[in-house]
C-alpha cells in the first residue's frame, strides 16, 4: 500500500462531496435566474424545495471529516486540507441559501411585468458561476493563480452591484409605483453581491490551506 | 492581500539548559551526528523525532555522555550544559550523572523491591538514614504518579510490577536523585495505551519542575506533550521550533513529508 493512500481516498472522497456540493449551488443560481427572467413562480418553489439536498450534503462532509481527522490524525497541510474542506462547504452552502432568497423574491414580484430586461443581474449570475468553478478548481488542484482569478472577479462584482443599484434607485424615482418590485431587485443584487463574497472567502481559504497564513482577499 | 497574520512566536524568556554548538559525532567512519546546533530552554519538553537510525538516541546519549562507554566514538564541538562544557575531560561524568536522569525505552528495574529502586541512587550518594530515604521513596514514587499503586508493597519485588507501572517506577528512581534535567528514550514505546497516556501526562506535570528531552517515535505524542520538536535527518536537525509550528506549518519540506506520513 502507498504511503497514506487511505488518507488520500479520504480526502478524495470528501473533495468529490465537495465538488457536488458546488455543482448544486451553481446549478440552484442558475435556476433561480432562470425562473427571475421567466416569472416562473413553479420553478422558484422548485428550487425552495430542492435546498434541503444542500443542507445534506454539507452535513455528510462535515462527518466525512471529522471521521477522516479521527482515523487519520493529519497534521500540517494534511489537516488544514480537511478544516477547510469544512469551511468552504460551509461557504457553498451559504450560496445555495441565495438562490433560495431569490426564489423567494422571484415569488414576490409574481407576474408583475419586469421594469427592464435583468441584464446586470445575468452578467453578475455569470461572474458568480464562473467564480465558483474557478473557486472549487483552485480548491481541488491547490492553485493559488485561480485562487487570485476568484478574488479579481469579485471586484467586477462589486462594481456591477453599484451600477446595477444606482440605476433601480433613479427607476424607482421615475416610476415609483413599481417600488416593491424594484426593492425586491435590489435584494437579489445583493444576494448576488453577498454570494460572490463568499467565493472569495474559498478563495482565502485555499491560500490558508496552501500557506499556512491567512490572507483577506476581500479589501 | 492585505494582511498577512503570523500566529506564532515564541514569547518565552527561559534559560539554556543545553547549548549544543557544530556538535559532531563518528561510530568509527560512521558520521552520526553532523553540525548539531540545538538550545534546550529549561522547564520544557523538548521532543526529537526522525527516522529509525538518524542519531536521535545518539544525541540524548551524548547529553549526559552515556555515548562515551561506546568503544571508537569520537564527538567535535561543544555541549554546554548550564553553562559549562561536558565533552571537556576535566568535567567529571559523576556530577553530570546527578543531574541528568535517564528514562529507557524498555522498563530496566533492578531485581529489588520496589523501595530498593528508588533508593538506589541516594545510597550511592552516600545517603544512609532511614528516616531520610523513606521521605525519598514517598516524594519520589508520588511525583511518578505511582505511590498510591504500591505504597502497601513496598518490599514486592518490582518485577511483579506491570510494564506501565515499571517505567513509573524507573521515572520514580530517577527523580529521587533529584535531577535538574530527564532524558528519555521512547519511554512508552514498550507499553499499552492507558500507560502510555499516565506517562504523558507525568511529564507535562514533571515539567514544572525538570527539563524534559524525549525521543518519540510516536508523532502525536511529540505533538501532544513537547513545547518544542526538532526534527532529526540522517544525522542533522533538520528543523527544530516551536511543536505548535513544526505541526502546522513546517518551514522544510523534508519536516512536513515525515511528519506527514509521507516516509519514515
Ligand atoms: N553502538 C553503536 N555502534 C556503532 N554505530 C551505532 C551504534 N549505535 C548507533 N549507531 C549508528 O548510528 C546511527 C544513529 O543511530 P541511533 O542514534 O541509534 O538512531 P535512532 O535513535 O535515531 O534510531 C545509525 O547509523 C546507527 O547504525
Ligand atoms: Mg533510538
Amino acid at each position: 500500500m502507498a504511503i497514506r493512500e487511505k488518507y488520500n481516498t479520504e480526502l478524495k472522497e470528501l473533495q468529490n462531496k465537495l465538488t457536488e456540493l458546488g455543482h448544486f449551488s451553481i446549478d440552484a443560481l442558475e435556476k433561480a435566474v432562470i425562473a427571475l427572467e421567466s416569472q416562473n413562480v413553479d420553478l422558484a418553489l422548485k428550487i425552495m424545495e430542492e435546498d434541503t439536498k444542500a443542507n445534506i450534503l454539507e452535513e455528510e462532509i462535515n462527518d466525512a471529516a471529522m471521521l477522516l481527522i479521527a482515523k487519520q490524525q493529519p497534521v500540517a497541510i494534511d489537516l488544514r486540507r480537511v478544516i477547510v474542506a469544512i469551511k468552504i462547504a460551509t461557504d457553498i452552502e451559504r450560496i445555495a441559501d441565495f438562490a433560495v432568497n431569490i426564489a423567494k423574491s422571484t415569488i414576490r414580484i409574481g407576474n408583475e411585468p419586469l421594469i427592464k430586461p435583468i441584464v446586470h443581474i445575468k452578467k453578475m449570475y455569470d461572474l458568480n458561476r464562473d467564480m465558483l468553478r474557478l473557486s472549487i478548481e483552485s480548491y481541488n488542484e491547490e492553485d493559488l493563480d485561480k485562487a487570485k482569478r476568484v478574488s479579481k472577479m469579485d471586484d467586477e462584482v462589486d462594481s456591477l452591484y453599484g451600477e446595477t443599484i444606482k440605476e433601480l434607485l433613479q427607476i424607482n424615482l421615475e416610476k415609483p409605483e413599481f417600488r416593491s418590485q424594484i426593492t425586491q431587485l435590489s435584494f437579489i443584487c445583493r444576494y448576488l453581491e453577498r454570494s460572490a463574497d463568499h467565493m472569495t472567502n474559498i478563495a482565502e481559504h485555499v491560500f490558508y490551506m496552501v500557506k499556512g497564513k491567512r490572507y483577506d482577499l476581500n479589501t | 492581500m492585505a494582511s498577512v497574520i503570523e500566529h506564532i512566536s515564541d514569547e518565552t524568556n527561559r534559560e539554556n539548559v543545553y547549548k549544543t554548538k557544530e556538535l559532531n559525532l563518528w561510530y568509527g567512519e560512521n558520521h552520526a551526528l553532523k553540525n548539531i546546533n540545538l538550545d534546550i530552554n529549561e522547564n520544557e519538553v523538548t521532543a526529537i523525532i526522525g527516522p529509525s537510525g538518524c542519531g536521535k538516541s545518539t544525541y540524548i546519549k551524548t547529553l549526559n555522555r552515556m555515548i562515551e562507554l561506546i568503544p571508537g566514538v569520537k564527538t567535535s564541538g561543544e555541549i554546554s550544559y548550564r553553562g559549562r562544557n561536558i565533552l571537556d575531560r576535566s568535567y567529571k561524568v559523576e556530577d553530570l550523572r546527578t543531574k541528568v536522569g535517564m528514562v529507557f525505552q524498555k522498563p530496566n528495574p533492578f531485581p529489588k523491591s520496589i523501595y530498593e529502586n528508588v533508593v538506589y541512587g541516594p545510597k550511592i550518594h552516600g545517603i544512609r538514614d532511614k528516616k531520610i530515604l523513606d521521605e525519598i521513596v514517598e516524594k519520589s514514587l508520588k511525583g511518578a504518579a505511582i505511590w498510591d499503586e504500591v505504597k502497601d508493597r513496598l518490599n514486592q519485588n518490582a518485577y511483579g510490577l506491570s510494564g506501565g507501572q515499571q517505567q513509573r517506577l524507573c521515572i520514580a528512581r530517577c527523580l529521587a536523585i533529584e535531577p535538574d534535567v530527564i532524558l528519555m528514550d521512547e519511554p512508552t514505546s514498550a507499553l499499552d495505551p492507558i500507560s502510555t497516556l499516565k506517562v504523558e501526562e507525568l511529564v507535562q506535570e514533571l515539567k514544572q519542575n525538570f527539563s524534559i528531552i524525549i525521543v518519540t517515535h510516536n508523532m502525536q505524542q511529540a505533538a501532544r506533550i513537547s513545547d518544542k520538536t526538532a526534527f532529526f535527518l540522517s544525522g542533522e536537525v533538520i528543523e527544530f521550533n516551536l511543536t505548535n509550528k513544526i505541526f502546522s506549518t513546517p518551514s522544510d519540506k523534508r519536516t512536513e513529508d515525515y511528519i506527514t506520513g509521507r516516509f519514515g
